[in-house]
């Protein structure tokens, strides 16, 4: 008989573990999939390509219905699972149902953070988590000229660039003295600034919001150096919290996020997390690539394989069209590291590699972000430089054309190594 | 209307290189420029031409030329129109030759000029201001071959033919690297010795690329070549193979010249000894020589290029004479010369210690053209040869010179001296085709823009004595005249018009005719009276002809002294005992090598015309200095580095080139680079000013000299398509490069400082750089509207930039996008699969790479780009894009 495996949350990295247990342990797991979005999981990093209108709905869909019901899974979409008994092993739902599981898996996702400002609970001040909140921006676009971000990190972005595509005016309010300071340098992150405000969008630096002003709806974001970003929608993207109230009730240790080890089994037996809702080694991720690295590793390991995860590299990619930006590992540049830059104004290009002991440890690139995956796998491998340090820069395909024959590192990711 | 004619015809020309003489067919582009060919009909070359003719066409732009007459104002020059300028220079003229005579004033002529231009010169300083200081950069090149035919012949007689080298079973090359100097008539020399089997044996002390293909190479000590030809004389006569009733009949000082060669060497044994060579090479070169009757002894500057020239000259002729292998089909000594008309110059007599026509200064000769010239004031003794005139220019008592086509201030030994005496004349006046040179900027008062080659008009002669005609094919650029309308206009302003009233080249060319047949009457060699009566048509279509070509005597064979008749008095030849063999100037302590200076393959001269060509600067584009290896190892010299190579004259930096093919003890350094072209690479400011005392030509090829090595921090590489001005204390080598110009670099200046350089040069340029604090490196690359403008490569000496992939995108100027993204990679990226804009950001995944996949059937769906690529498998959010490019493709017809 197979094993009730049980999975609560229907996002990605719910879709990528389903998909890699078809591969490697087929028939092994009966799996349900608890979903509190009334809908298929879909691509949530097309969100913002969606409110550009770039994508439509039905695209961003992760798997067609079809395809669930081809991998015999049970998907329970459109409910919420309230609690967990971990010592019966069964879940509660919402409308009172309970379900049995000998495998738990917790891939719950992050919540966005409001600020504890005034205001924040008027009309017109959302948060860009998921599809509804598309659908909320969507139609106050419809109806209002002016939006104001709160945040100017990767997702605050997307939605700024979202929001302009749809044909409002936008304000990007961000606290730091530069964009995205967790992913670029300064230089980088200056080139993204002209670059964000060449698409209509007015970017306030060093800005920290004091209240949301407005009476029935917002109308305004209240900085505290006094100045008024006028605003009738306001977008608060100042950053994510681990999903982790459900954990908590199944007495699971939680810290920033449900902790859990290089199987990614959390604090009790059998239960995992995965994603965004994870704290691995202190470490919460709010991208993609790591929670499709740890439902790997899970699904290796619930197949039965000998797998550890050490982490992940972060690389970043910004979404928004035709600004390319990428970053990986230590792109600031730790004492001790040797730096290499390379850039051309006219292109619009500037790239940062930052080496240490010959070996890559961090990279920054905007304009021209070809070469990100191959930069991020030489870090994650540590690969030797060697002979490739002059041309590293100018991509792989010339620095490992000035290799003599079959030297060429292979880098692959190291993550299911034995 | 003013479109470019689409078939215009080629026209016949000569090269202005070397002495070989090739016949050019060049075709206008109607743009300036013209499509070079060589000429299958001329007789020097049949159609072949080498790697600098061939560049011609490169060297035809106007960017660097003087375009109108420039006039000094106090500290700077000003343009001027022609009348002013040759007022000055014709008032200036004649004013010093009243004060303080006509010995204060002097010419300094170059076998460049045409001989006409020769003529003209020479006539107004002898026959009309009345000084014979009139000497030219021919004094460097082949006034020891002069001494040695004049000597030995009574005239400066070139006996043979090139025919002679298809014909000979024994070529020997004596201080000839004809390889790279005379190429294509090395490459018949070569087809003789492949179709024929003709030994060919080549005799330097360095092994050239002329040593290459040679049965035998002797690598002779330097300046020891007389000790070997005397040693050949001793075992001619040991072997019995002398031509007795030829040395009887036609020669004298046979018995003196014999007892010398004795006393210098004796036998194989102490020939080997004094030249260095091993008793079994010296052996075999005897042996060959004895056992061959066709033998040609081709010698060029290794001979001429000595205080003991004319010697060297006297003990090569002594051997032919003795074996009565002269004038005969395959067999004679050789002067290859070096300049396209240093032989024109000689037959006019341009030179301090001629007269004209071959004439001198006999006061026969003298009356004879002063009658001819109907001469106001005749020269009545030799001028000051080339060397000794800088000397009276220093002390003062020339007061006024007038330089023609060439760059003294680069080419004399002592060049720096040279340089520093022109600065004390009352009058400098130059006439040249480029507006910079160094000689232009030792103070000039006048320059005066000459016509350039393929803009003038008249002949020239080669070393086998024929003269083939440079025609025009372009038209005058700016002010450009031709010089012999330059010189005859200073005349006339001097108050002789009468005497320099020319039309024409033509004009000039028909009066040196007549003078060369003027009483002559068979007792000059050089007549050319049958082409004294050509008109200006017959001039305009005289195919090349070898002389003597006098007045009513059927063409037949052109060679001389077969016939044993000779140009001295008594009309015999001379053998003339050599002095024992030494180079002038005596190593010591403090310059313990020997500098021997000479040319490269692609380059001429001061670099004025071939610098200009991209093709001929890729050869050897820097100034080095060449080193055996035990020597290197000896001074710490190491190939590809730098040394400083100082003599008591001056000295160099230059980049090492260890080479097997130096002689221990012997240091190589070409002669072209001048402070136009490099930092500090004059290598004539090195050369000894010691001269041969009959020829007057200096030892460029001996100076004692130290040599040490120079290390910088970092070197690299500029291109731009402007002029650069270098940062001082950096070592820099230009060199052409299509669409601009190329600096290589050495300094100690660092990559922060060569940063702060590049952008005030180019910072009006949008920037790409490249910054390696760790490694020292930078580079930088400048674009103006997507043209790239310019661009510097720094990187530590250890491991310097290289320039050939980044010169080929500056010379295609307009990058791809994969191109620009990798120029600063500094190597090419050709080759490299252009992946196209980023479609899968996540995985780096360019839609090119995608479009190839779908096309060859690698992957058709999307999800088999993902399983093939990956693109798409991790955001996914480029799926929508990679469903449309499916789509795309899936909708193109079939």
């Amino acid at each position: 008989m197979s094993e009730p495996l049980v999975i609560i949350g229907n996002g990605m990295a719910t879709a990528r573990l389903v998909e890699e247990l078809n591969t490697r342990a087929l028939g092994r797991y009966a799996i349900a999939v608890i979903g509190e979005e009334p809908r298929l999981a879909y691509n949530r990093v097309l969100l913002s390509s969606v409110l550009a209108r770039e994508v439509s709905y039905g695209d961003i869909e992760l798997k067609t219905a079809e395809w669930w019901r081809a991998h015999g899974v049970t998907l329970l979409y459109g409910h919420r699972a309230v609690s967990i008994d971990a010592d019966i092993r069964r879940i509660r739902l919402a409308n009172g149902a309970t379900l049995p599981f000998a495998k738990l898996v917790l891939a719950t996702g992050s919540r966005a953070i409001r600020p504890n400002v005034p205001g924040m609970d008027l009309p017109g001040v959302i948060t860009f988590r998921d599809l509804a909140d598309v659908a909320a921006m969507e139609q106050a676009a419809k109806t209002h000229k002016r939006a104001a971000v709160i945040g100017g990190g990767l997702l605050g972005l997307e939605a700024a660039y979202g929001l302009a595509k749809a044909g409002m005016e936008v304000s990007v309010i961000h606290l730091m003295d530069r964009l995205m300071e967790r992913q670029l340098d300064p230089r980088a992150s200056a080139m993204l600034k002209e670059a964000v405000e060449a698409k209509g969008i007015s970017v306030h630096l060093n800005a920290e919001t004091a209240a949301i002003k407005g009476d029935r709806r917002a109308s305004a974001v209240a900085l505290k150096d006094g100045r008024d970003i006028d605003a009738d929608l306001v977008v608060v993207a100042a950053g994510i919290r681990a999903n982790s109230d459900l954990a908590a009730t199944a007495g699971l240790d939680i810290n920033r996020g449900i902790v859990v080890d290089d199987h990614m089994q959390a604090s009790k037996a059998g239960i995992y997390a995965i994603g965004e809702c994870a704290e691995h080694r202190g470490v919460c991720y709010g991208l993609v690539e790591p929670a499709y690295e740890q439902a790997r590793v899970l699904a290796a390991h619930l197949a039965g394989d000998k797998v550890a995860y050490p982490g992940s590299v972060l690389a970043t990619n910004l979404k928004v069209s035709g600004v390319n930006v990428f970053s990986a590992g230590d792109f600031l540049g730790a004492p001790g590291t040797e730096q290499i830059v390379l850039s051309d104004g006219g292109l619009g290009t500037y790239k940062k590699l930052v080496l240490k002991d010959g070996r890559l440890v961090g990279a920054v690139l905007f304009g021209d972000t070809m070469d990100g995956l191959w930069y991020s796998e030489l870090i994650r491998s540590g690969t030797a430089i060697g002979a490739m340090r002059d041309d590293l820069i100018f991509g792989r395909a010339l620095a490992e054309r000035s290799l003599p024959k079959g030297e060429a590192p292979k880098p692959l990711p190291q993550i299911l190594a034995a | 209307m003013n479109a470019p004619a689409q078939h215009p015809p080629a026209v016949r020309t000569t090269c202005p290189y070397c002495g070989v003489g090739c016949g050019v067919l060049a075709k206008p582009d109607g743009r300036g420029g013209a499509i070079i060919a060589g000429d299958p009909e001329h007789p020097a070359n049949f159609g072949r031409l080498c790697s600098k003719g061939s560049a011609l066409g490169d060297t035809l732009g106007l960017e660097t030329r003087l375009m109108h007459p420039m006039v000094r104002d106090g500290d700077a020059l000003r343009r001027a129109n022609w009348d002013e300028a040759l007022d000055r220079v014709a008032n200036g003229l004649s004013r010093i030759v009243t004060e303080h005579g006509p010995d204060s004033v002097a010419f300094y002529l170059s076998g460049q000029l045409l001989t006409e231009d020769y003529y003209v010169a020479n006539k107004l300083m002898k026959g009309f201001i009345g000084s014979a200081n009139v000497d030219t950069n021919s004094r460097l090149c082949m006034a020891s071959s002069v001494a040695g035919h004049r000597r030995a012949f009574g005239t400066d007689t070139v006996p043979g033919t090139y025919a002679d080298l298809d014909e000979a079973d024994l070529i020997v090359l004596v201080g000839s690297n004809a390889a790279w100097c005379h190429p294509v008539l090395y490459q018949r020399m070569i087809a003789n010795q492949r179709e024929r089997g003709a030994k060919i044996v080549v005799i330097d002390p360095r092994r050239t690329a002329t040593a290459e293909d040679a049965d035998l190479f002797l690598s002779v000590e330097p300046g020891m070549d007389t000790a070997l030809f005397c040693g050949l004389l001793v075992h001619l006569a040991e072997t019995q193979v002398f031509d007795f009733a030829y040395i009887d009949a036609h020669t004298t000082g046979f018995a003196e010249a014999l007892i010398r060669a004795r006393e210098i060497a004796p036998d194989i044994k102490t020939t080997a000894q004094r030249t260095g060579l091993a008793i079994a090479d010296v052996a075999r070169f005897f042996d060959m020589f004895t056992s061959t009757t066709k033998v040609v002894t081709c010698f060029s500057q290794g001979v001429n290029q000595s205080a003991q020239g004319t010697d060297k000259v006297t003990s090569i002729i002594n051997c032919h004479l003795a074996t009565g292998r002269i004038g005969r089909p395959g067999m004679g000594p050789f002067s290859l010369t070096g300049q396209p008309n240093a032989m024109g110059g000689r037959e006019v007599g341009g030179l301090a210690n001629q007269l004209a026509a071959h004439m001198n200064f006999a006061p026969a000769d003298i009356d004879r053209v002063g009658r001819f010239w109907n001469a106001r004031a005749m020269a009545r003794r030799e001028g000051l040869k080339a060397v000794q005139m800088f000397d009276a220019i220093e002390r003062g008592e020339i007061k006024a010179l007038w330089v023609m086509a060439t760059n003294p201030a680069v080419s004399l030994p002592r060049a720096g001296f040279v340089r520093d005496a022109l600065a004390k004349l009352d009058l400098l006046v130059i006439s040249e085709n480029v507006a910079g040179n160094d000689t232009v900027r030792a103070r000039a008062d006048v320059l005066l823009p000459a016509a350039a080659w393929g803009e003038k008009d008249g002949t020239v002669t080669n070393s086998e004595r024929r003269i083939s005609r440079q025609r025009p094919f372009l038209p005058l650029p700016g002010k450009a005249k031709p010089d012999w309308w330059i010189v005859s206009q200073v005349a006339r302003r001097m108050g002789f018009a009468d005497a320099f009233d020319y039309g024409s080249a033509a004009d000039v060319f028909r009066e040196h005719a007549a003078l060369s047949a003027f009483e002559n009457d068979g007792t000059r060699d050089f007549d050319l009276g049958g082409l004294a009566t050509l008109d200006d048509d017959a001039f305009n279509a005289m195919p090349p002809v070898q002389w003597p070509a006098r007045a009513g005597s059927a063409k037949g064979d052109t060679r001389f002294f077969a016939d044993g008749h000779f140009y001295t008095p008594d009309g015999k030849a001379r053998l003339v005992a050599p002095e024992m063999p030494r180079p002038q100037a005596t190593l010591s302590a403090e310059f313990p090598f020997r500098l021997n200076t000479g040319r490269i393959r692609d380059q001429w001269h001061t670099m004025t015309r071939t610098g200009l060509s991209p093709r001929l600067g890729g050869h050897l584009p820097e100034p080095f200095v060449e080193v055996h290896p035990d020597d290197a190892a000896q001074m710490g010299l190491i190939d590809g580095e730098f040394a400083r190579v100082a003599s008591p004259y001056g000295a160099c930096v230059l980049k090492v080139i260890v080479s097997e093919g130096q002689r221990r003890g012997s240091l190589f350094a070409p002669i072209h680079w001048s402070d136009a072209t490099a930092s500090s690479a004059r290598v004539g400011e090195l050369v000894t000013p010691a001269s041969d005392p009959y020829s007057g030509q200096p030892e460029a090829k001996a100076t004692p000299a130290s040599i040490a090595q120079v290390a910088f921090r970092y070197r690299g590489f500029a291109l731009s398509r402007q002029r650069l001005a270098m940062p001082a204390e950096t070592w820099w080598a230009r060199a052409a490069v299509a669409g601009g110009e190329g600096v290589l670099l050495a300094s100690d200046v660092g990559p922060e400082e060569w940063r702060a350089w590049a952008q005030s040069v180019f910072g009006d340029c949008e920037l790409a750089e490249y910054v390696d604090a760790p490694g020292a490196g930078y580079r930088v690359a400048a674009f103006m509207e997507g043209r790239l403008t310019g661009c510097l490569f720094i990187g530590p000496a250890a491991h310097a930039p290289h320039w050939d992939a980044v010169k080929a995108l500056f010379e295609t100027e307009r990058l791809g996008e994969g191109q620009r993204r990798g120029v600063l990679s500094g190597k090419s990226t050709s080759g490299l699969a252009e992946p196209g804009p980023v479609v899968c950001a996540c995985f780096g995944v360019g839609l090119n790479v995608i479009r190839t996949a779908i096309a060859d059937g690698t992957a058709t769906s999307v999800d088999a780009i993902g399983k093939a690529l990956r693109a798409g498998t991790n955001c996914g959010s480029c799926l929508p894009e990679l469903k449309k490019i499916v789509g795309e493709y899936r909708a193109q017809p079939a």
